[in-house]
């Protein structure tokens, strides 16, 4: 099960390019085509958002924590960064992080928290097979803060694509196939990683 | 050569020796004008956030960072030389200050022209609150990747110039806000200078990212990846 989450929307557009291009817009179209190619693996899709609506951050993880055995992706478009590159996050460690010897009750707040080891492989797969496909990406993937992907109890990873400043909305959304296609590739490599980490 | 050609002539190089003494003074006003958003900023700070002064000041170079001029999506230290305080408060409101306003050019920024450094706390702890103006919140380009680059500069810069600083936390006019612009978590600290670890607990981590049971997920079935 992939949760693919097109980041904003509604009132909230995310990054505006000058020339008119919108990141709720163009996300909610990689989303979409990126569905067609990970269905078309024999893999079941949920998106946290059909159209242009804008569900919060907790109700976009609570899709994904309502499934078992998921992992989640974020789509995003930058503000700035070489135009036609991407980049992929996990979510760096907050402070004061539950060990192994925690409890069995998780924190909504820290649900990202027991799995930011795997979350970290799925963006390093995710990152070298864009690497491969869009010239100029890092190699390795960044860990930052970022406030989705806390509250997944699930492998989590944001995907940003550089950028909105392109001059032309159809430079982002020829970016669609490839990035469908090192998802498929990437999950289909995570995929016997995650189960076997699950036994 | 006849003598209407000798007075054009004449004309022609009293002219040029007008213009040899005009022209660069034509050309600082035309470069002071193509600098309004620079004049107006600094006459909005002044008002704002007048430089700050202390009895302790003392000339140093201070290691600030801004963005790379040459890796896009980097930071890189620059060396300025500043008065610094020797007082670890003010020292960091100066450095901030120093962050916003004095970028070497506008495609270095990591914090906006016109935020503001409302208010800057120290605790006991090296745990520094430091309080924006909500600029830097509206203002600071959406996206991952550009409010990293805010909280990096603003946290590598205190790592680099100030030795009380431990952790950062970040406020929006007072108030904690759930994220930067629409991405970057503001809800936690943010690590500025690496502490010392105490021993890891005895226990293991999940192996292979293993997740261990939890109330949001039901035991036995994460990790399996659904038809």
């Amino acid at each position: 099960m992939v949760v693919l989450d097109a980041a904003h929307g509604g009132a909230d557009a995310g990054a505006h390019g000058a020339t008119g291009v919108v990141e709720s817009e163009v996300v909610l179209s990689l989303a979409r085509l990126a569905r067609f190619e990970l269905e078309r693996q024999g893999l079941r899709v949920v998106m946290t958002r059909q159209g242009n609506e804008n569900p919060s951050f907790d109700e976009r993880s609570a899709t994904a924590n309502a499934q078992r055995g998921a992992i989640f992706i974020s789509l995003h478009v930058s503000s700035t960064g070489p135009a036609g590159t991407a980049r992929v996050y996990s979510v760096a460690m907050r402070s004061g992080a539950l060990s192994a010897a925690q409890p069995s009750l998780l924190p909504w707040d820290q649900a990202q928290e027991p799995y930011a080891e795997s979350s970290r492989r799925l963006a390093e797969l995710v990152q070298i097979q864009l690497a491969q496909k869009f010239r100029g990406s890092p190699e390795v993937p960044s860990a930052a803060p970022v406030r989705q992907l806390r509250t997944v109890a699930a492998p989590a990873i944001a995907i940003e694509f550089s950028s909105v400043a392109v001059q032309d909305r159809s430079q982002l959304d020829a970016m669609g196939p490839a990035l469908a296609e090192a998802v498929a590739r990437a999950v289909a490599t995570f995929r016997p990683f995650y189960e076997e980490g699950a036994k | 050569m006849s003598r209407r050609v000798k007075i054009a002539i004449a004309v022609l190089v009293v002219a040029v020796v007008i213009g040899a003494f005009y022209f660069p003074k034509l050309r600082q006003r035309v470069l002071r004008m193509s600098r309004p958003e620079r004049t107006e900023e600094q006459a909005r700070r002044e008002v704002v956030q007048p430089p700050i002064a202390t009895p302790t000041d003392v000339k140093v170079k201070a290691k600030i960072f801004w963005a790379s001029p040459v890796a896009a999506g980097a930071l890189e230290p620059v060396e300025i030389e500043l008065p610094l305080s020797a007082d670890a408060v003010q020292r960091s409101k100066q450095l901030i200050n120093a962050l916003i306003a004095d970028a070497p050019s506008p495609e270095q920024r990591t914090l906006p022209a016109d935020a503001t450094l409302l208010e800057f706390y120290l605790l006991a702890d090296g745990i520094a609150v430091a309080d924006f103006s909500d600029t830097l919140s509206t203002e600071t380009p959406s996206g991952i990747l550009s409010e990293q680059m805010t909280v990096d500069s603003i946290a590598r810069t205190l790592a680099a110039n100030v030795e009380a600083v431990r952790r950062l936390k970040i406020l929006i006019h007072g108030q904690e806000v759930e994220t930067l612009a629409g991405h970057l978590d503001l809800s936690d600290f943010f690590p500025v200078r690496a502490e010392a670890k105490p021993p890891a607990p005895a226990s293991p981590a999940a192996p292979g990212g293993k997740a261990p049971a939890s109330g949001l997920t039901p035991p036995g079935a994460p990790g399996k990846l659904g038809h």
